[in-house]
């Protein structure tokens, strides 16, 4: 099997995790396990008061683009590397090509 | 796995503070001496450290009906060691806590050692077990990224449940805490384990000197 191919595959399942997740649960609301870990710590110490808070909390809005441009600088990078080796390949072959014709 | 500001009494606060900065600290000087010594490894080092900043980004659903974030540390620790991926997961979580209020300064302690320490010793020590044990690399590494995200989770409701006994004691609090976090972990494991594979292999195949040389040079 080609490696895209098998690559393919593997994303295909990835996606299904999730696909199922939301299908098995069309009315679940998704909220995120650390707030649901912050529920329960209050359930079991009603008391606890909070001692120290986030020096700056951005907007939901604002969130959600620092999210992306979290997972954008990583896939710049990532998309750098896979880039950076394609070139470095094709430059490799144009050398041997080149030297071959001198010789 | 991001405990919330303020959400760890100041005793543990301060404890988990003072377990991983150990951790961060060498993994400066690592990360350091890797640089110096091979250059060639920088841009391998740095697209690892990404793996990190782009699955820990994303909040997926999970079978349980809540969400939770991948971790994205299982290739920095086999490729680099637990050291590196201390710091390269210390940069993330201080990203995350400065700008995305996610976690926070006082429980920064608390999430690195569960995301960037126990979670890549775990990749790291299960990934040298199973090669010992003739394990084939792409499933060697598919098991030590699982793993690692999970027991990330786990560590993080040891964690609470310490800072938070129940009524019926330490051990009540750290099921209520498993079950908050390390079920709806499962799903999101394996496809981090997916993922991981798949960049890995990819990596196996265009950079083989280097990838024989990263792997070789674990001790």
């Amino acid at each position: 099997m080609k490696d895209y191919i098998k690559y393919g595959l593997g994303i295909l399942v990835v996606v299904a995790i999730f696909a199922f997740s939301l299908l098995f649960n069309r009315d679940a609301a998704f909220t995120g396990t650390d707030d649901a870990g912050k529920n329960a710590i209050l359930g079991i110490n009603p008391d606890y008061r909070v001692w120290f808070q986030p020096l700056w909390k951005p907007k939901p809005e604002t969130e959600s683009m620092l999210f992306a441009l979290q997972a954008a600088i990583g896939a710049f990078v990532i998309g750098y590397f896979i880039g950076f080796d394609r070139g470095s390949k094709k430059n490799l072959k144009k050398e041997r090509r080149k030297k071959q014709i001198i010789n | 796995m991001h405990i919330a500001e303020g959400f760890l009494p100041p005793f543990w606060a301060i404890f988990w503070w003072l377990t991983s900065l150990p951790f961060i600290i060498y993994g400066v000087w690592k990360t350091g001496k890797i640089f110096k010594k091979h250059p060639e490894y920088k841009l391998t080092l740095a697209v690892s450290g990404a793996f990190i900043f782009v699955l820990s980004s994303l909040k997926l659903p999970s079978v349980t009906g809540s969400s939770s974030h991948p971790t994205g540390t299982g290739l920095a620790a086999v490729l680099f060691g637990p050291g590196v991926t201390a710091l390269l997961s210390f940069i993330v979580l201080i990203f995350q806590a400065l700008l995305l209020a996610h976690g926070g300064i006082t429980t920064l302690g608390a999430d690195v050692f569960s995301m960037g320490i126990v979670g890549p010793f775990t990749a790291y020590l299960l990934f040298r077990a199973l090669r010992a044990l003739k394990a084939s690399l792409n499933i060697s590494v598919f098991i030590a990224a699982v793993i690692s995200d999970w027991i990330t989770y786990v560590v993080t409701s040891l964690q609470l449940a310490l800072a938070y006994p129940a009524a019926n004691g330490i051990l009540g609090s750290f099921t209520i805490f498993l079950g908050v976090f390390a079920i709806a972990q499962i799903p999101l494991a394996v496809a981090e384990g997916i993922l991981i594979v798949i960049f890995f292999d990819y990596l196996k195949k265009s950079r083989p000197k280097l990838a024989a040389k990263l792997l070789g040079k674990l001790k």
